[in-house]
Parts: structure tokens; C-alpha cells; sequence
């Protein structure tokens, strides 16, 4: 469309912007996980997470953040296929009220969790008018599950609705024609062709879901500490910059495992390949 | 099986909406202790707008969602036209940077942008939020564009240019107005998410300056003032409102389609 030179001076905005607000608040973050207050290379910091005990809270993120990420997937397969199987033209109104919920504001929709699961809360009461023993819900781990399948749901939704929505008609009637059943259908067809979609909704739930810190300090009572609650008291009640730039630079480790599990199943691929 | 789905759907709404109702109620609740239910009242409407706080979070919130979204727009709309001129190998390379704050943890991503500006002895404050918000939106602007850009028929632009056009008046007059969809959802994708978003700002925030989130995060702890609640509400009932006029059109538009 234009020559080189334009095409080049259109990008450089993107690249010194990308430079300044991406690289080199990254390298800041590594820098400072490597160093001492005095500047100096130390691997203290990494030593300090293990003397802490803070790998057990890494260890509960990923684990709490695995089973959002696999109950996610379990709630939107059923959903999404639901969903694309009646093309009317109601499916509208019926996505539009699975997305109406993301306008409301997920740290107010998480303190309502709240007000249902605590001890007298609303299923708590529910179960007392009816006479029947009450549960303990609030600070467990189950409730910080909870929490993160109703703020990360949608993102699982989204890719898997689009995906199921491109696959052509006609190959599901040919499956059923050459004697497939409903499951063989599933697990054949429907399952093979929308990977990249799961592929790219496990990513967009599974690293929020490991590095929140909101949702655990809500629904876990400050109690169950997650590695982003560790990160955000370090930078805003301990003041050890240093460890948790540390920390974060563990987290970058898994974003990074992530990102590559992406470019390996790119779902811009196809846009990019016309030309 | 038909009634399993209609089940199905039915446990995902009440899931989904149950928190929303519960807010709603509280926007009534006489009591200010979520919980306890006191009685019907509207006091907490008309607080609401006497409440200067809450007022000046929510200009926070509008401006710095539109002016980041409306910077993020240009920047990723540029970057997109420039992207397109280069081979696939070197676009795929660029896409890979432009997703990086995508796929990189909020948490990480504030905290990065937070030691830059303390770096570069930039103030924390209103313009420190404006431009972390830009950094996270570009990306989902370039993830609206960038497809439609690609299926662009070039032959119009170059009809335009061999009829003595600029490329510049060729491409306003062209290629612009056929992006237009797709501009307009990278904005209003660009200006939720900073609405909505918490984290970034949190770490990018100075004293003194809260958008609607991190003023709702400071009460959390001693309780959320019911005017908040009375805000969402109003908030939802408007897109609430903008969905269903959406819906009707849509199906007004088929059935007209259907006629003709």
C-alpha cells in the first residue's frame, strides 16, 4: 500500500512506545529481582522467598488456579455448544445476557459472594428457615474457587463461543450420517476443532486466576494468601521491593510458558495468512 | 434432553446474576451494613449526587477511559496500517510485542509500570494512570482492527490513488471509512477495559487521585458506602437498557431483510 519508507515511519511510534512502556518496565523488574538495596547482584531475594515460606502460597495459586481453569472449561463446553446449537434469533439476547454481567464491577460482584456465602449469609438464613444445618463457605479455598469461575468465566466463554460458531453445519451432519454418536461427535469433531479456542481461553483464565490477589483477600479472609497477595504486601505494607520483584519475576516465568503455549496455537494464524 | 439444557442455561443465569441482584437489593437496604436488611429506601439515590467522592472517581474513570481509549485508537490504528506493508514472518514478530500486555499478569504489568515511572521520576498520579491505561488498551485495539485491516480489499485504494488521489486522501476517504466498524468496537473494548480495570491501576495510582474501582477497593475493608451500590445499579440499568434497544433493532433489521 505505500512504499517502505512510509511503512516504516508508521511503525516507529509503536516500537519507542513499546520499548519505553513495555521492555524497560520489565527489565526494571528483573533488575531489582536480582539486586541488593545497595544495587549490588545478589540472589538473596530468591533465597528470602524460600526462608519465608512463600512457595507454599505459590503452590496453593497454582493449584486454585488449575481447578478454576478446569472447572471453567467443564461449565463453558456445555454452555457454548448449548448456546450455538439453537441458531434463532433469540441466541442474541441470550449471549448479550451472558456478557451484561461483565459491566458490573467484579471487585463490587465479589463482595456480594460475600454477603451470600458468610455465616449469615444468604444460603446460611435460606437454610435456617428451612431447618437445615448451615454450611461454612466463606474463607475456604472452595470460595476462592467460586470467585475466580464467576470473574474468569466469561474470558472461556468468549474463544470457545466463536470457535464452536465457525465450525460449518454440514461436517456435524456428516459425522451423524456416517453413524457417529453424540459423544463420538464430541470428542471426533467438535472437541479437534476448537482447541485453539480452549487453547486461548485456559491462557486467559489461568494467569489471572494464578496472580490475583483481589479475590483471595475477599472471599479467603486474608487468611489463605496467594502469591499476589504476598507481591502486593510486599510492595505496599513491607516495602521489599526486591523480593517482590522477585516474585514477580516467577510469575513471568509461567506468563512466559504461557505465551509460547499460545504462538503454538495462534488463533490469529489464519488472519495473518490472508493476504 | 431438551429440559437438561433449559436447566443448564437456567443454574449459569442464576450463577451469574445472583451477585447482581444481591447489589441491587442493597441499593434499597435501609441499613448501611450489607447483610442486615432494614427496610426500602431511596436516601442512598439521592446521597449519591451530593457525594463529591464519588463524583470526582467517576470523572476520573470517564476521562481517563476516553482519552486512553481514544489515544490507544490512533496509536493501534497506525500500527495496524504499518503492520499490513510487512511480511508474515515480521508481523507475526510485531503481533507477538503488541499481545505482550495481553498475556502478561496484571499484576506484573502495574508493578513494571510503577518502577518505570518512579524511575524516570514521573509523579504517580493522574497522568501515570492515563498511560498505563494506554499500554494495555493498544493491544486490544490492534486485536479489533488488525482482522478486518487484513480481508481489506486493496483494489479501491489503488483506484483512488491511480485517479490522482494522495495516498493520504486514499486512505481517509478509502480504507478509513471501511475500518469504521471495527475502530468503533476497538474503542468501546479499550474504554471497558479501563473502566473496569483495578489492578494497574492500583499500583500506578498516586495519593489523592482514585478512579470509581480503587475508591470502592479503599472502602472494602470498613464497608462499602451504599451510594456505590446505588451507582452500579444505575450503571446496569443503562447498559441493561442499551442491550435490549440493541436486540430489538437487530431483530427489527432481520425481519426487514426477511420482507424484502
Amino acid at each position: 500500500m505505500f512504499n517502505k519508507f512510509t511503512r516504516n515511519i508508521l511503525l516507529t511510534p509503536f516500537l519507542i512506545w513499546a520499548g519505553l512502556f513495555i521492555f524497560v518496565p520489565l527489565i526494571f523488574i528483573v533488575w531489582y529481582g536480582v539486586t541488593d538495596y545497595d544495587g549490588n547482584f545478589s540472589l538473596g531475594n530468591i533465597g528470602l522467598i524460600f526462608e519465608r515460606g512463600y512457595l507454599d502460597a505459590l503452590k496453593l495459586s497454582v493449584e486454585l488456579a488449575l481447578i478454576s481453569t478446569v472447572a471453567c472449561l467443564l461449565l463453558a463446553y456445555p454452555l457454548c455448544l448449548i448456546l450455538t446449537e439453537r441458531q434463532r434469533d433469540n441466541t442474541t439476547i441470550i449471549s448479550l445476557l451472558f456478557i451484561l454481567p461483565l459491566w458490573m464491577n467484579s471487585l463490587l460482584s465479589t463482595m456480594a459472594w460475600q454477603t451470600i456465602l458468610e455465616h449469615n449469609g444468604i444460603i446460611n438464613q435460606f437454610m435456617k428457615l428451612l431447618d437445615l444445618p448451615t454450611f461454612h463457605m466463606i474463607n475456604t479455598e472452595g470460595a476462592i474457587v467460586l470467585g475466580m469461575v464467576y470473574n474468569f468465566l466469561p474470558y472461556m466463554v468468549l474463544p470457545l463461543f466463536i470457535s464452536l460458531s465457525k465450525i460449518d453445519r454440514s461436517i456435524l451432519e456428516a459425522a451423524q450420517d456416517l453413524g457417529a454418536n453424540s459423544w463420538q461427535k464430541f470428542f471426533r469433531v467438535i472437541l479437534p476443532l476448537t482447541l485453539p479456542g480452549a487453547i486461548s481461553g485456559i491462557t486467559m483464565v489461568f494467569i489471572p486466576a494464578l496472580t490475583t490477589f483481589v479475590i483471595s483477600a475477599l472471599l479467603g479472609g486474608g487468611k489463605l494468601l496467594l502469591i499476589g497477595n504476598i507481591i502486593e504486601q510486599e510492595f505496599t505494607f513491607q516495602y521489599d521491593w526486591h523480593v517482590g520483584c522477585a516474585l514477580s519475576v516467577i510469575l513471568m516465568i509461567f506468563i512466559i510458558l504461557n505465551m509460547l503455549l499460545t504462538t503454538a496455537f495462534d488463533p490469529m494464524k489464519e488472519a495473518g495468512d490472508e493476504h | 434432553m431438551k429440559y437438561i439444557k433449559q436447566i443448564y442455561l437456567a443454574i449459569i443465569f442464576l450463577f451469574l446474576y445472583a451477585p447482581i441482584a444481591v447489589l441491587i437489593a442493597q441499593s434499597f437496604n435501609a441499613s448501611r451494613y450489607r447483610g442486615h436488611w432494614t427496610g426500602v429506601t431511596l436516601d442512598w439515590y439521592v446521597k449519591l449526587f451530593n457525594d463529591q467522592r464519588i463524583a470526582d472517581a467517576l470523572s476520573n474513570t470517564l476521562s481517563i477511559g476516553l482519552l486512553s481509549a481514544g489515544i490507544a485508537t490512533i496509536l493501534g490504528l497506525i500500527t495496524c496500517v504499518a503492520m499490513k506493508e510487512f511480511s508474515r514472518k515480521w508481523r507475526a514478530t510485531f503481533m507477538s510485542i503488541t499481545n505482550i500486555p495481553i498475556l502478561n499478569a496484571d499484576i506484573v504489568t502495574g508493578i513494571s509500570l510503577m518502577l518505570l515511572f518512579m524511575g524516570i521520576g514521573l509523579k504517580l498520579g493522574y497522568v501515570s494512570i492515563l498511560l498505563a491505561h494506554i499500554v494495555f488498551n493498544v493491544p486490544y485495539v490492534i486485536l479489533c482492527i488488525m482482522p478486518q485491516l487484513m480481508t481489506l480489499d486493496k483494489s479501491f485504494y489503488e483506484a483512488a490513488l491511480d485517479l490522482g488521489a494522495s495516498p493520504f486522501k486514499a486512505f481517509t476517504s478509502v480504507i478509513l471509512p471501511e475500518l469504521r466498524p471495527s475502530i468503533f468496537a476497538g474503542f468501546l473494548l479499550a474504554f471497558t477495559m479501563s473502566a473496569d480495570d483495578f489492578i494497574i491501576t492500583h499500583f500506578t495510582k498516586g495519593a489523592g487521585v482514585d478512579t470509581l474501582t480503587t475508591a470502592i477497593y479503599a472502602q472494602l475493608k470498613l464497608g462499602v458506602h451504599p451510594e456505590i451500590y446505588a451507582l452500579s445499579t444505575l450503571v446496569f440499568v443503562f447498559v441493561l437498557i442499551f442491550v435490549i434497544l440493541f436486540a430489538i433493532n437487530r431483530r427489527k433489521l432481520k425481519h426487514i431483510e426477511e420482507v424484502i
